[in-house]
């Protein structure tokens, strides 16, 4: 790793590694969704260059590739954190004791969802509904999913995974992305 | 494979496996709430037991979808005998293995026991949870490996599809689907039959067939087990809804949330391409047919059908205004069929079984059967399948064993953020699209959460307004702006800044939204808050009048306290408290300063004496 991967100075965007991903879809109507996410399954975020690079491609006006990109929920314009930390507030979850895990990150790191540690280690995350309700409250940490957790237990298990050297998260996108190409 | 008559010879012979019927095989749950729960290690650990002692050629082990009992997962369940063990570990697969297998002795430790005798049940269809149960659309899951297309077919796969491009005219299906007088199961209940002759008789070309797999409501996972379970099954309800209103192509539209679903999805199509049950001329035919799925991007909305429909195009997903309906201009202005997973999975059942037999289920006008995701505050959470007309009672109390810790029960939400509560005066409501409308809540897509007596009803009901203003699209004012303004108010008397006029602004903001929306989530969305308010009232006076939350749930209206006699002065929560809150010497009892609490409730749980009340 070097000093440039880290949270402070903005790597430069490997660009070239989108032309497999144009050539997938070239001249399929309705393609920018499913382009936008492998370019986020190769970058991990929507970096402002991969975007007007997709504007020129499809011939649209990059407003529409933004407005799409900020539209759904799953498309990030922002880089996130070594890890991350989703935590289910679906109705199951909600009712069996999210609320108190959420305090319990808030208090011991200062972060709300959506926010990202200032050191760029852990990024929080609400999502409505996993569909693992029989497990609530569930989270999902770095990919992997934990049920029935409590808030000593969830501070445990985070402390211990950013202690750890490379999260799985890092890995499945490693692999996504040897997919993709 | 070409021909329709190769599908009832060559499945078994081709795939060299024919465990489907035979002797013993030991089924694992492979579903998400048991692969969660590390069955995909237990799978493994069978396998290499197994395998130890030589046994690979007699006894199977099969990855299966879920079987619905999540909440005693992972699931393993012994074939032929139907030996049910629940929350197995990779540690038991020796004793599984050596006992059950090699000598014969059922494990009575893994066994279910029953919660209130503690006698264990053998048997799946003993237990409670299963009793009440009549599984239409999931009866091959937990039985077939949802990634082998034989499997299927031999439980009678694609038998329907054989019959209907054989025997019968589109016209013919449309009409035996009209007459079974199946509703749409997304929530609204609109005939699926009606739907289809009129995608049928609008004259344009190409037409599409779509499966609205974007299962978004917080609380529910039917369509989601259905497709790792069973993907086959929707696979074949919409080639034969294809054929029925002519369609060459189809969509699925999945959410990215559901990653196995997506695979299992994928290894079914490639699968039945493979055996010319997909493509041009199906199963030697004149019908060609092809199926790609979309994934979603994380949009409640574009579980609207429009919304939906824009979404595939590449846009912002947003709805449109209807009419002019998808049967008549849809997915690039042409003629497009839009069902719900459910909808489509029942379809060759009905072609096979017949109209009547689909009508002799449930209540009249409202046949066959109901899958609920039951969640909550409630002992066995799972998922369900029931026939319609039974009661909410039954559900809650005889397959969901009742309410846990000996609590009691408050209200129960259908319909997810779209639908309604009903509190205990109306648990003996039939569930069924007509009975719950009336009682002024919603079938939905079949979420059913249970909330016990330390839910704020007010606070519940602020949660389902926080979701849909968070999932609004922001293409009409009514439902982007009465959102906010709904979520607002009730923070107001969540936080304790509540009046009564605040009672009379939400009637008329969700008024507003129910009529002035343009889809169904801004015309439902008031629906939670409004159900809470007419059955629980007396909740938002305390809060506003009071200021007081009776459950004990909102942070501005609560202390906490500890109750001296009964803390030991052990410091355990002084040691926990974030802030720092909690002060005292050791051995004496402690003190909470509520200026400095945060009220997180951590001290609540790790106190062993229950000293630490909530007022």
């Amino acid at each position: 790793m070097t000093a440039s991967d880290g949270n402070g100075g903005a790597p430069a965007v490997d660009l070239s590694l989108m032309e497999p991903v144009f050539e997938k879809y070239a001249g399929q109507p309705g393609a920018l969704i499913p382009i936008l996410q492998k370019a986020q399954d190769i970058y991990n975020y929507l970096p402002p260059e991969v975007l007007q690079l997709i504007a020129e491609r499809l011939g649209i006006a990059l407003s529409k590739v933004y407005g799409v990109a900020t539209f759904y929920a799953q498309f990030y314009l922002e880089r996130r954190g070594r890890h991350v930390l989703r935590l289910c507030d679906g109705t199951a979850c909600h009712v069996k004791g999210t609320p108190a895990l959420l305090a319990a990150i808030k208090d011991e790191y200062g972060i709300r969802p959506g926010e990202t540690t200032p050191d760029g280690e852990l990024t929080l995350e609400v999502v409505y509904c996993i569909g693992s309700c029989a497990l609530a409250p569930a989270t999902v940490l770095d990919g992997r999913v934990m049920g029935h957790m409590r808030p000593t237990q969830l501070l445990q298990r985070v402390k211990r995974q950013i202690g750890s050297p490379l999260c799985s998260e890092e890995k499945n996108l490693e692999e996504r992305t040897r997919r993709s190409r | 494979m070409n021909t329709h008559k190769d599908l009832t010879t060559a499945p078994v012979v081709a795939s060299g496996d024919t465990n489907v019927i035979s002797h013993r095989w030991i089924a694992v749950c492979m579903g998400t709430g048991c692969t969660s729960a590390a069955s995909a290690e237990v799978r493994q650990a069978l396998i290499d037991e197994i395998t130890a002692r030589g046994l690979e050629h007699q006894v199977e082990v099969r990855r299966t979808g879920c079987f619905g009992f999540c909440a005693k997962g992972p699931i393993v369940v012994m074939h032929p005998d139907g030996t049910f063990y629940t929350h197995v570990e990779a540690t038991d697969a020796k004793e599984i293995v050596e006992e059950h297998i090699l000598a014969g002795r059922k494990v009575e430790r893994l066994m279910y026991h029953d919660p209130v005798s503690n006698i264990p049940i053998e048997k799946w269809h003993d237990i409670g949870f299963y009793s009440k149960q009549q599984r239409i659309l999931l009866r091959n899951c937990g039985l077939i490996d949802p990634e082998n297309v034989h499997h299927y077919i031999a439980r009678d796969g694609y038998r329907a599809l054989r019959k209907v491009l054989t025997e019968m005219s589109p016209e013919q299906v449309i009409e035996e689907v009209v007459r079974s007088g199946l509703r749409g199961r997304g929530g609204g209940g609109f005939p699926t039959g009606v739907k289809w002759k009129l995608a049928r008789q609008t004259p344009q070309w190409p037409k599409y067939v779509i499966c609205n797999a974007d299962e978004g409501d917080p609380g529910a996972f039917m369509d989601r087990s259905l497709l790792e379970g069973d993907p086959h099954s929707v696979i074949e309800g919409m080639i034969i809804a294809a054929y029925a209103i002519g369609a060459r192509y189809g969509y699925i539209y999945c959410r990215a949330e559901y990653p196995l679903a997506i695979r299992r999805l994928q290894i079914a199509l490639e699968q039945a391409r493979q055996l010319g049950l997909l493509g041009e001329h199906i199963l030697g035919s004149d019908f060609s047919f092809d199926l790609y799925i979309k994934e979603g991007a994380g949009a409640f909305v574009c579980g609207e059908e429009t919304a939906l429909m824009a979404s595939i195009q590449g846009e912002r997903g947003q709805p449109w205004p209807r009419p002019p309906y998808p049967v008549v201009s849809g997915l690039w202005g042409q003629p497009s069929n839009v069902n719900n997973v459910k909808s489509y999975a029942y379809v060759p059942s009905i072609i096979l079984q017949g109209a009547e037999w689909f009508q002799s289920i449930g209540t009249p006008g409202n046949p066959g059967t109901a899958v609920f995701a039951l969640t909550g505050m409630v002992n066995n959470t799972g998922l369900i399948e029931v026939p319609m007309g039974i009661t909410l009672r039954e559900i809650i109390y005889e397959i969901g064993g009742g309410i846990p810790n000996g609590r009691k029960f408050k209200a129960v939400q259908t319909g997810g953020p779209l639908g309604g509560c009903l509190p205990e005066a109306y648990l003996d409501t039939p569930v069924d699209f007509d009975s719950l409308c009336a009682a002024g809540a919603v079938m939905g897509s079949g979420g059913m959460i249970v909330a016990d007596e330390t839910t704020c009803m007010v606070e519940f009901a602020k949660y389902f307004m926080k979701f849909a203003c968070d999932e609004s699209c922001g293409k009409c004012p009514p439902c982007r702006i009465g959102s906010m303004r709904m979520l607002e108010t009730l923070e107001c008397i969540t936080a304790g800044m509540g009046t009564l006029e605040d009672l009379d602004y939400l009637r008329y903001l969700a008024n507003g939204m129910q009529k002035g929306s343009l889809c169904a989530l801004g015309q439902l969305a008031p629906a939670p808050v409004m159900s809470a308010l007419r059955h629980f009232e007396d909740e938002f006076r305390a809060h506003i009048e009071e200021r007081r939350c009776p459950a004990g749930k909102c942070r501005a209206l609560i202390t906490y306290e500890i109750v001296a006699d009964l803390c030991t002065g052990c410091m355990v929560c002084a040691r926990n408290c974030p802030s720092n809150a909690i002060k005292g010497e050791k051995r004496q009892p402690h003190v909470i300063d509520s200026e400095l609490c945060e009220r997180c409730g951590l001290c609540i749980e790790v106190c062993k004496f229950n000293a630490i009340t909530v007022r």
